[in-house]
This record gives structure tokens, C-alpha cells and sequence, in this order.
């Protein structure tokens, strides 16, 4: 039945349509007349206002990855959703699925350098999966499904529509279109034709040291079970890149830990003297090849990834599979032969047996805390079950090392883009999902201080996030570059911090100092308690570094090792 | 050899410049690209040289194209066969004496006169890029003031293009 709608209400009818229960927002201008009905919703959606346009879109993202459902942001024109470059930058890397709705001047101002004005559709156009700017009110429905529709399918992302503050006023008789999406130039891939699973199978069932990549796309297409399933039945190691953490459990024996420029020296070595590897919803970024003219060299590789266009991008594979991972997983399983790959799981378990002997947490000289031990604390803390949202820096390589994850979906971070300031807006997202589980931002007091001011926001939506800001007194990750590569020049990375425990109380949420080892689980016990967000900060020793390290650049198993616990004393 | 891609696409506004831009960003080059109508309403196609040889770069260039949203088909039909052309205009400095000379140059590359002035001539020359090539090396010595080419414009030999899903 038609009724006389205006484009503001026609958004809102249709969010309410895609299931959105929270949008993150911050008004302004050229979106007033959208956040105006508003006013007319109250308890169908709920608006969390942000301190920033950033944040929402974070936010927006943090909420999707936590629940696999498309992450809603909105805001103004110009500034606004200039503000909300970094944020879709974030989640285009990620594969992140958040629709933004951006204000618009009017269709009859546009061009003409108004009042907050930006070529917003221009802007983002690198940083989006697609992105729409909505001239005719009569296209509005139709272009918010396409949106969600193109987010949530296929290699997920960002869509953006911009929306001028005309088309947002106009009326007209309106009912929802029901036709089935139509996208001539836009279909998801599949499944695997019989050419590749024959293919995979020929190189899984003839491997001797074969290893298993599981990357984003194992969690995005929720193939956790499957990926097990034929590393079991061929008894074949996997290691995960960071945003394949918790696609594989932790605990699980043939789970190496994550690969790469941090990651455990074994699952390099294992890479780089595979003779095939299995990548699974992965893309090979730098970060985790290294260098790629010596990457893996004597191995073959099997490609399964939802985007064609990451086939055969940084490294020449042997099968690339451009499909569904779960459905080529479901095809391929039942042809695999069961192996034991005994001599080469030996191997590896006697790579990890070093490895583990330079564990930093063996290393308990001295009472000063180690960022390493106060994030294995909030892993003891909580069980391990926690949803943390980690930053950007060296709390989030330790964060990768030491957090065990055991579940799917319960580690949030900036992998591709590395956006420091993504955690505590994006816990805040992520809070409106996760309600049976402890969500934790891990920071650093370098990250913290770029989206700090999201803080009032937490306090005012009482999001139930716990807050540890890891504090070193640098932006770590630099320095530690500063001094393996540049003859320890500290420049412009020794940084000072806001008393962060005045500065929680006077944003109104409970905080405390944690600098002793043993302290940190019964200040977790304190934070625990309290329903609502609450901030920890952790001072850490300073001049503490995240090994194994690969220079960037270098070989993949050409890694700075941790020092040797009684041999070479930790250098601090 | 180029990369010929032959792209179907939605022909909506902003279109060419998704395009344009993904070559910029993958630090792709383009050689040239025309664009007009197709035989379907709503559908633009485009020709795209590219100066990519490799097969598997060629591919990435291919499925990145592909996977725009606006982009419905594109065919890598740089060993298929096909019809290849290309136009150029070129002015060129002739009066009077000089006209039959170039009239001359004209008519051994099947192109033709579309402007006379008293002191220059218009020369239209269809055809594959080495007959421009050529043409345009013969009529150099008259003194060329001016020349714009279309690009290169391509259509597959016998068998129709299959729409959808062969990319």
C-alpha cells in the first residue's frame, strides 16, 4: 500500500527493513532531516551518538565484525563524511561490511562549492566497494538495498551513499520495491568447478610438508568447521594470518599461530619449506610474505579466495580457486586422503620447542611489567573468552601472540589498513552485539590518543567495554623500528600521556593504574565488577620489543629471534 | 603484444571514472580506451589498450575490472581474433600545388579528404594502428598541424561475445 513518504523516512524505513537495530552517527546540516525522524522511531532503532565521524564509521565496523551483520554509520556532508575516509579505508581492507550515509547539499547546489560541500561519491571512491549518490528520491529504496545487498555478498565492504538534503526532503507516494536485486555487473561467485577440485586434490593427497594459510575469509564465510576437517584428515598444520585469528581454535594441536612478520618463528620456517601451501581466504599482504621473490619457494600453491582479483596479485599460484571457501572446503574434504605427515609435524614441533624456550614471559627477572605478561593477564582475566578489539602497534602483535582465541569473531582489529585509533570506537560498536561475552579494548597509549574523545561516548551509552591501555611512554612500534633500524634515533616517538585515571574520572568511568605483575588480575576482578565501561592503564616497561620480527623486506624465516632466555639476557 | 579488453558496462554517470580510477590506483597503464553505445540500451562498451603483456598480470587487470559493481562482462581478446580499427584526423599544411600530392598519399591508405581550406586539408584514415602509423609517416613531410585518433575500437571475428559469467 502506498503512502506519502519523504526520503528521510524512506531511509529509515528501509534500515528498519535490513534488520539495523543501532546506527552510529553524528548529525549535522545536510543529514538533519534524516536524523529528524528520529524523534518518530524511538525504540525501533537506537542512535549512538559519537564524538567523531570516525568513530561511527569504526564503530559502524567493529559492530560488524562482531556480528557479522552490516554495520551502520551516518553523517553529515562535507567535514563529515570526509571524517569517515579513515573509517571506510579500514573496512575496505578488512572486508569490512558497513553501509555510510552521508548528507549531501542540494542536487541544485551541487558543483557550485557550497556550504560544507565535498565530492563525497569522488573522495570515496577508492576506499569503497561501491559507493551511490542518490539524485532522485524515487531511486532511494532501491539503492539502500543494493547497498546492503552489495556489502554483506561476495568479498564484503564498505558501500557509501551520498544523499543531498532535497532528495532527503522530498515526498512521494512510496512503497517498499520487493523486486528481487538485479545487479547486472555484480555476482558473487560459487563454488569450484571439477577441473580445480581435482586439481587441489592431486596436490593436497601427493604432499609431504604441506601447510594450511587460513585467512579473513575463513571467518567471513564461516568455513571454521571445514578448514578443520582437512587439516585433520590430512593432518596438515595451519597457521592464520592476524584476521584468521579464532577462525582455527587457539588450543588446537595443529594450529602453529599466526604467520608472518610477527608470527611465531615455526610457521615461517614451516612456509617457507613447504612443498605446498593450502590459502584459504587469504591475499598474501606484505605483512605476511615478506620478501616475495624468495617466498615459499619450493612449494605449490592452492588459491580458494572470493575475489578473483587477489588471484595471482602478489604470489603466482598453481590453482587458484575463485569461489566460496566453504563451498570449495565441502567439495574437496571428502576426496582427501588421510595422511599423518609425521615426519613433517615433527619437525615443526621441534621448531616450536625452541621457540617456546624464548618465550618473553619466561623472562621474570625484575618486577617491572612486560606488556607481554599484562595482555596474557587479560587472557587469564577472562578466560580466554573474551571479544578484545585490539589497536595498532606492539600491544596488538602481543595481543596476536599471547591472547589464546578459541572462537571465531572474538578478536576485532585493524589488520590491512593498520589504523591506530580503530579499538575503543570499534569496541564500542562491537558492545552493541556481543552481550554474552567481556568485550576488552587492548591499546596503546599512542592509539588510545587518537579517538581518546570516544570515551564520552562510552560513558554515555554505559557500553559495557573494559578499556586496558597498554602505556610504554612511546608509540612502540616505531621505536622498536627506531632502534633496529635507524641506530636507535627515538625521534618524535617518546610520547606523554594524560593522567589516564583523572581523565577517566572526568569522563565520568571508573579507572585504575595498574605498574606490578601482580596486580593486574585483581584490578581486572575491579573492572569485572563494574557494569559500564571501565579503563585500566598498564605501565610497561618501555623499552620492551615484539619478537620474532621479519624486516620488512627480508626473507620470511630471515627472523630477528627473541633472545635466548639464559644466554642473551632480554636487552630492556 | 597490448592487452586488448573489451568491457561491457553500465552506462550511468561516473562510470568512466570508476574505470579510470581503478587504473590509476593498481598503477595499471592505459594505452587508450574508447567508449560509446552498444547494441543494448543502458549498456556502454568500451575498447581498453593496455600496455600489460603477461598473461597472469593481464588476468589481474581482467578480474579487477570485472568486479566493479558497473562493469556486467569484460573479454580479454588480446589473442582472439578480431577486427581492430582505429581513425585519426589529421590536419595537414597543403595549398593549392600541394593539394594533389596529398591527395595522392590519401588514396593509397583508402583515406579520405573531410575538410578543404586554402591552406590546409582534413585527412580521415580508418584502420588497424600500423596503417595510422604509416599514414601519418607519409604525410609528415607536408607539414601535419593537428591529428587526434580515436583509439583503438575492437570487435571479436565470427562467434558472438558471450554475456555474463565467462570473465
Amino acid at each position: 500500500m502506498a503512502e506519502i513518504k519523504t526520503g528521510a523516512e524512506i531511509v529509515w524505513e528501509c534500515l528498519l527493513r535490513e534488520g539495523v537495530e543501532v546506527v552510529f552517527g553524528y548529525p549535522g546540516g545536510a543529514i538533519m532531516p534524516t536524523h529528524d525522524v528520529l524523534s518518530k522511531l524511538e525504540g525501533k532503532v537506537h542512535h549512538v551518538l559519537t564524538r567523531h565521524e570516525q568513530g561511527a564509521t569504526h564503530a559502524a565496523d567493529g559492530y560488524a565484525r562482531a556480528s557479522g551483520k552490516v554495520g551502520v554509520a551516518m553523517a553529515t556532508s562535507g567535514p563529515g563524511a570526509t571524517n569517515m575516509v579513515t573509517g571506510l579505508a579500514t573496512a575496505m581492507m578488512d572486508s569490512s561490511p558497513i553501509v555510510c550515509i552521508t548528507g549531501q547539499v542540494s542536487t541544485t547546489a551541487i558543483g557550485g562549492d557550497a556550504f560544507q560541500e565535498t565530492d563525497v561519491t569522488g573522495v570515496t571512491l577508492p576506499v569503497t566497494k561501491h559507493n551511490y549518490l542518490v539524485t532522485d528520491v524515487n531511486d532511494l529504496a532501491q539503492t539502500i538495498r543494493e547497498a546492503f545487498y552489495i556489502a554483506r555478498t561476495g568479498r564484503p565492504g564498505p558501500v557509501l551513499i551520498d544523499l543531498p538534503k532535497d532528495v532527503q526532503n522530498a515526498k512521494i507516494e512510496f512503497e517498499y520495491p520487493t523486486d528481487p536485486i538485479d545487479l547486472p555487473g555484480y555476482h558473487p561467485p560459487e563454488k569450484a568447478s571439477d577441473e580445480q577440485v581435482a586439481a587441489a586434490l592431486e596436490l593436497i593427497n601427493n604432499a609431504d610438508k604441506p601447510v594450511i594459510l587460513a585467512g579473513h575469509g575463513v571467518l567471513m564465510s564461516g568455513a571454521m568447521k571445514e578448514v578443520v576437517e582437512l587439516a585433520e584428515k590430512a593432518s596438515i598444520p595451519i597457521t592464520t594470518t592476524l584476521l584468521g585469528i579464532g577462525g582455527v581454535p587457539a588450543s588446537h594441536p595443529l594450529n602453529m599461530g599466526m604467520m608472518g612478520m610477527h608470527g611465531e618463528a615455526c610457521t615461517n620456517h614451516a612456509i617457507q619449506e613447504a612443498d605446498l601451501l593450502i590459502a584459504c581466504g587469504m591475499r598474501f599482504d606484505d605483512r605476511v610474505t615478506g620478501k616475495l621473490a624468495t617466498y615459499s619457494p619450493n612449494s605449490k600453491k592452492i588459491h580458494i579466495e572470493i575475489d578473483a582479483s587477489e588471484i595471482n596479485k602478489n604470489i603466482r599460484v598453481d590453482v587458484g580457486i575463485h569461489a566460496d571457501l566453504g563451498t570449495v572446503l565441502r567439495q574437496i574434504n571428502p576426496g582427501v586422503k588421510k595422511q599423518d605427515h609425521s615426519a613433517w609435524l615433527g619437525k615443526i614441533s621441534d621448531w616450536q620447542e625452541e621457540s617456546s624456550e624464548r618465550d618473553v614471559l619466561l623472562n621474570s627477572e625484575g618486577s617491572s611489567l612486560l606488556a607481554a605478561q599484562a595482555i596474557k593477564g587479560i587472557w587469564e582475566g577472562t578466560d580466554g573468552k573474551a571479544v578484545i578489539v585490539s589497536d595498532v602497534g606492539q600491544h596488538q602483535m602481543l595481543e596476536a601472540q599471547y591472547y589464546e582465541h578459541e572462537d571465531p569473531d572474538t578478536l576485532v582489529t585493524s589488520g590491512g589498513l593498520g589504523t591506530m585509533g580503530f579499538s575503543l570506537p570499534a569496541a564500542i560498536g562491537a558492545s552493541f552485539h556481543v552481550k554474552d561475552r567481556e568485550v576488552w579494548v587492548i591499546a596503546g597509549d599512542g592509539s588510545i590518543q587518537m579517538t581518546i574523545t570516544e570515551l564520552a561516548t562510552a560513558v554515555q551509552e554505559n557500553a559495557n567495554i573494559k578499556i586496558a591501555i597498554i602505556n610504554n611512554g612511546y608509540l612502540g612500534m616505531v621505536r622498536q623500528w627506531q632502534q633496529l633500524f635507524f641506530d636507535a634515533r627515538y625521534v618524535e616517538t617518546p610520547i606523554t600521556s594524560p593522567d589516564y585515571v583523572k581523565l577517566a574520572e572526568a569522563y565520568g568511568l571508573p579507572g585504575y593504574r595498574v605498574d606490578k605483575r601482580e596486580d593486574v588480575i585483581p584490578t581486572m576482578r575491579k573492572a569485572q565488577e563494574h557494569q559500564g565501561p571501565v579503563l585500566i592503564e598498564f605501565v610497561v616497561e618501555q623499552h620492551d620489543m615484539v619478537y620474532p620480527m621479519v624486516p620488512a623486506g627480508a626473507d620470511l624465516d630471515a627472523m630477528i629471534r627473541r633472545p635466548h632466555q639464559e644466554s642473551e639476557k632480554l636487552e630492556l | 603484444m597490448k592487452q586488448t579488453l573489451i568491457a561491457l558496462v553500465e552506462d550511468k554517470p561516473g562510470v568512466l571514472n570508476r574505470i579510470a580510477s581503478l587504473f590509476r590506483r593498481r598503477n595499471f597503464n592505459i594505452e587508450s580506451l574508447t567508449v560509446g553505445h552498444s547494441e543494448t540500451p543502458g549498456v556502454s562498451r568500451m575498447t581498453i589498450v593496455t600496455d600489460e603483456e603477461e598473461l597472469l598480470r593481464r588476468n589481474v587487470i581482467r578480474s579487477n575490472l570485472y568486479k566493479m559493481v558497473n562493469v556486467i562482462d569484460v573479454h580479454d581478446v588480446t589473442e582472439t581474433p578480431c577486427v581492430v580499427r582505429e581513425t585519426a584526423l589529421i590536419k595537414i599544411k597543403a595549398d593549392g600545388a600541394m593539394r594533389g600530392q596529398v591527395m595522392d598519399v590519401a588514396e593509397m591508405y583508402r583515406a579520405r579528404i573531410v575538410d578543404v581550406a586554402t591552406e590546409t586539408l582534413i585527412v580521415e584514415v580508418t584502420g588497424e594502428s600500423e596503417k595510422i602509423e604509416s599514414c601519418i609517416g607519409v604525410l609528415e613531410p607536408f607539414g601535419i598541424l593537428e591529428i587526434m585518433r580515436t583509439g583503438k575500437i575492437a570487435m571479436t571475428r565470427g562467434t558472438v561475445m558471450p554475456r555474463n559469467g565467462s570473465a
